[in-house]
């Protein structure tokens, strides 16, 4: 619990390091002495777990007899349930063929031949895959998801575009949806929506809105004043400016829009499985259940696939110049593709044919075998080492520790890297973990998060310092990140669990592969933004490239690396909740747990709760590094 | 002025037109399946069977599915649905059939006898019982480790990297049935839950645990294809008597042998027709699950083929249960 930075601001000559470092051995001594008093071990029925269980069993009960849900939620669940029966319904009519044929055509409109022929592949390989059923249904539910977060966010982002009072109101909301690990949303959803599609749906929307309404609210913001400033002084109302004005320049904008609501949505919709909504993710959930990657696998490149395609074509659409029209030609192409399509949907089976499908599940799971059996020495002693030496000190340190010491700890560091009202805020957030009694759990989650992002961060930033010094690196490096950055979370887990079994090591390995191509960039970016002229004088006064590096890049860079410590932290959070699934333990399997015994939904609940509390509470102690009052947007595409 | 006026049509529309809306009104939220809405492919109609995370309930879903297909003509869908949850599936509609339920009085209350969306087809003909294994080289070397009171003489032979220094008891899916927790606190255990996370993680430490003679102790149970290739030894824990399990948090005894049975909706059994007397008289021996699971498992057979092949082997049982 030491801090990262310093600013001595005494007069004395002290060196930089001594301030921390004595505080560090302040610390390290009063745990000597208080270790194993004041902790608060876990015990699975706190009062408010059971009070969140109780309150559920109620709801239960009352579900078709309080006014809550007879007008309101089960509206809603009835509303988002009609909207996803009338794609699917509408998807599966068109028959394979149709669908393919309608795609083509949509990406040839939206961006040429090129667009369509993947658009094509794309989908034709969802039922190589023997996937197409799934596949239809996920798109369906991204479809229902998508449609209604832009039915609310793009409204809401052109108001806060307009104002300015509205967009301060909405940006903390939106940022504790954004820190907010998507696993945390779906047991108050069960709650509420119950399971099922339309609860999938609601969860994908939480998720995929509010990058809907920031990059509208962006993109109204931009429009220039000027042109506003002429359309009021020719007399145009409001209502007219905002459609004639605001809207068309704000396009190309907004098209960005919708394509970060899709991805958003499209790396939900398999969490979404947990509450038994349909489509790929319970292809990967039953891989997850059955240890099996070769039935993960397939479904993991169907979605990064389907994400590939919809972005080519929603770029295709932001990049198009505005004022061209669509060629004859083109539209003559797309409408015989899609027409071809849906004809020839009339005379096959609607089905995709079994004959037409490779199975890839056994290859797969031999493969993997053959890696777990050959590289089983190998992998064994890297997590048993990682595990025994790093990982269950830590955990020990964390979770013997005083409360009180581990708040003073927090408090410090986040005013030190932060200020003070961020600090305070992080030590609410901390404080409210203690109160929810997910205290213990919270110190083991933190414990793996802490070694992941350590892990995270040397690796990052060696990599980045290596694309940043040498442009063929870059070059190479380049695609794999922007790869890793489409595919859903739940893809990491698939390598991960194949190499390591279900244990903590697992989560880590899988969070770290997340959230590195994110801190790479990063620091990439922020050595090579150091000013030429800088490096030439060092380079003049006869410095090495070495000494380059360490006195005059990386100083300079010091807030991006900072930046990426902050967005490493979080979506290192974020990863490792999800490794409950994989033997993370701690609060991520709470989560699981909660969705899966009923007596334990309390604790589940809460667990969901305790982790955006300690989301916000890392977010805070790291977010002044850059400078900024407020978390930035995740960087996810 | 306009919000408030649409405001009090909205909830005037509500008041007297319908009622308010009610997750098990009717099928009112029961999506409508794909087949069924977007073509007539399947005049039979749409059967849900939940599909719960372990090899041998897939078998007989796979087996049951298998014939509503081919011999009745309905359409099926098997949607992933872990135990509790499945029972949900129920007042929602997305489940209609659970073919085998593994005790679950409580649950058994509350949705059978309390919301009543819920009835029991009878017994699946298998027994089914859930206990403590260890590999039995381990018996072997010391015979008195089957005692549940000598486990904790032994807890340092089972100590991992993810024990926190007590001994591990590997558990399988969150979801499963289990008193483990309440066990180990009540019978003062010096062991820790590791949970691995699914069947297959049970039965992988099992195999390395007696081919390379490492410790293990593990939750699994019967009906269950491994015990025919693996031996294993179970470890005694104080006997079953009736009612000792009643409260889950003072359990201190053994799992009871269990008679598997299917739990469907109400909704399904009043108008499931022929696919509900089906699944009622749907009853095989535990021989015969271990038979399927074991294709589906070892044999690299689909769920689909593996029930094919035991059909088509056992005419005689299966036509029993088709309803004339």
């Amino acid at each position: 619990m030491s801090s990262t930075t310093v600013t001595s601001a005494s007069g004395l000559r002290m060196p930089r390091w001594a301030a921390p470092a004595g505080i560090t051995v302040l610390f390290v001594l009063v745990y000597l002495v208080f270790r194993g008093t004041g902790t608060l071990p876990h015990n699975s029925e706190a009062a408010p777990f059971t009070a969140v269980t109780e309150l559920r069993e109620w709801i239960d009960d009352h579900r078709n007899d309080n006014p809550i849900f007879l007008y309101f939620l089960n509206y809603i669940r009835l509303f988002v349930d009609l909207v996803y029966t009338f794609f699917l319904s509408t998807l599966v009519a068109m028959g394979w063929p149709g669908l393919i044929g309608v795609m083509g055509g949509l990406a040839w409109l939206a961006g040429g031949w090129r667009v369509a022929l993947g658009a094509v592949a794309g989908f034709a390989s969802f039922g190589v895959f023997g996937l197409w059923q799934s596949s239809v249904e996920t798109l369906a539910l991204v479809a229902a998801a998508v449609l209604l977060s832009l039915a609310i966010g793009v409204p809401i982002g052109v108001w806060a575009g307009l104002s300015e009072r509205v967009r301060k109101a909405i940006t903390p909301v939106l940022d504790v949806m954004q820190i907010m690990p998507t696993f945390a949303y779906l047991a108050p959803l069960a709650l509420f929506f119950h399971i099922g599609a339309p609860a999938g749906a609601i969860a994908t929307m939480i998720y995929s809105m509010p990058p809907a309404i920031r990059i509208t609210a962006l993109a109204i913001g931009q429009v220039s004043p000027t042109a506003v400033e002429a359309s009021a002084s020719l007399g145009a109302t409001r209502t007219q400016t905002l459609f004639k004005v605001y809207l068309p320049l704000a396009r190309s904008t907004m098209a960005l829009a919708v394509n970060q609501t899709i991805m958003m949505a499209l790396s939900m919709v398999v969490i979404a499985n947990l509450i038994s909504a349909p489509g790929l993710g319970s292809d990967i959930i039953r891989g997850l259940s059955r240890a099996q990657v070769g039935i993960m696998l397939p479904a993991g490149i169907a979605i990064v696939i389907m994400a590939v395609v919809l972005d080519r074509m929603m770029v295709a659409v932001a990049r198009r110049d505005p004022h061209s029209r669509i060629g004859r030609g083109r539209l003559a192409a797309a409408g015989a593709l899609a027409l071809t399509g849906l004809a020839a949907a009339a005379f096959v089976p609607r089905q995709w044919p079994a004959e037409l499908t490779v199975s890839v599940t056994r290859p797969i799971n031999e493969a993997v075998l053959w890696a777990e059996t050959s590289w089983y020495g190998v992998t064994t002693f890297i997590k048993d080492t990682v595990t025994i030496y790093l990982l269950n000190p830590l955990e020990t340190v964390f979770t013997t520790a005083p409360w009180w010491l581990v708040a003073a700890g927090v408090l410090l560091a986040a005013w030190r890297v932060s200020g003070a009202r961020p600090a305070l805020t992080a030590l609410a957030c901390l404080l409210g973990i203690a109160l929810l009694g997910t205290w213990e759990h919270s110190m083991r989650t933190l414990t793996t998060v802490a070694v992941a992002v350590v892990a995270t961060l040397a690796i990052g930033v060696l990599l980045g310092i290596a694309a940043a010094r040498s442009d063929r690196f870059s070059v190479v490096q380049r695609p794999l990140l922007d790869a890793a950055q489409t595919m859903p979370a739940f893809v990491y887990l698939l390598p991960a669990l194949a190499l390591f079994g279900t244990t903590r090591f697992t989560a880590i390995f899988a969070s770290v592969i997340y959230a590195v191509p994110p801190v790479v960039r990063l620091v990439e970016d922020g050595i090579r933004n150091v000013p030429a002229s800088v490096i030439e004088a060092a380079t003049s006064t006869g410095s090495t490239p070495g000494q380059i590096l360490r006195k005059v890049q990386l100083p300079l860079a010091r807030r991006a690396i900072l930046l990426a410590a902050n967005q490493g932290i979080v979506l290192t959070l974020a990863m490792v909740v999800v490794g409950g699934l994989v033997g993370a333990g701690a609060l991520g399997y709470d989560v699981v747990l909660g969705f899966s015994q009923r007596p334990d939904f309390g604790m589940g609940f809460v667990a969901g709760v305790a982790t955006v509390l300690l989301g916000v509470m890392l977010d805070r102690i790291t977010q002044g590094a850059d400078g900024r009052s407020l978390p930035r947007k995740r960087n996810f595409t | 002025m306009k919000i408030r006026l649409f405001a009090g049509l909205l909830t005037l529309a509500l008041a007297t037109g319908c009622g308010g809306a009610t997750v098990d009104g009717d099928g009112a939220t029961t999506a409508a399946s794909p087949e069924g809405s977007a073509d007539s492919a399947s005049p039979a109609g749409t059967v849900k069977i939940a599909v719960n995370p372990w090899v041998g309930y897939e078998a007989s879903a796979n087996v049951v599915a298998y014939l509503l297909k081919n011999e009745l003509g309905y359409t099926v869908e098997m949607p992933e649905i872990k135990e509790q949850l499945a029972w949900e599936g129920f007042e929602t509609g997305d489940v209609d059939v659970i073919i085998e339920n593994w005790g679950h009085p409580d649950l058994k209350k509350q949705y059978i006898e309390e919301k009543q969306v819920a009835v029991e087809a009878g017994s699946t003909g298998n027994k089914g019982v859930i206990g403590w294994y260890i590999p039995k080289w381990m018996a072997d070397e010391h015979p008195d480790i089957t005692d549940g009171k000598n486990l904790n003489k032994y807890a340092d032979l089972f100590k991992t990297s993810e024990s926190g220094g007590k001994g591990q008891l590997l558990f399988g899916d969150p979801s499963y049935v289990s008193n483990e927790a309440a066990l180990i606190k009540n019978l003062k255990l010096d062991f820790k839950i590791v949970t691995g996370g699914s069947e297959a993680a049970l039965i992988k430490s099992a195999q390395q645990a007696q081919a390379q003679k490492k410790p293990l102790l593990f939750y699994f149970w019967d009906p269950h294809w491994l015990f025919s290739q693996t031996e294993l030894v179970r470890v005694k824990l104080p006997e079953y008597t009736e009612g000792c399990d009643a409260d889950p948090k003072k359990v201190a005894c053994d799992y009871p042998e269990m008679d598997l049975d299917k739990i469907v909706s109400k909704k399904f059994a009043d108008t499931g027709g022929k696919a509900y007397e089906l699944v009622k008289n749907f009853n095989w021996t535990n021989a015969d699950q271990n038979q399927v699971s074991d294709d589906m498992t070892n044999g690299g057979m689909s769920g689909e083929d593996a029930a094919k092949k035991w059909i088509e082997a056992n005419p005689d049982k299966w036509q029993a249960w088709i309803p004339k």
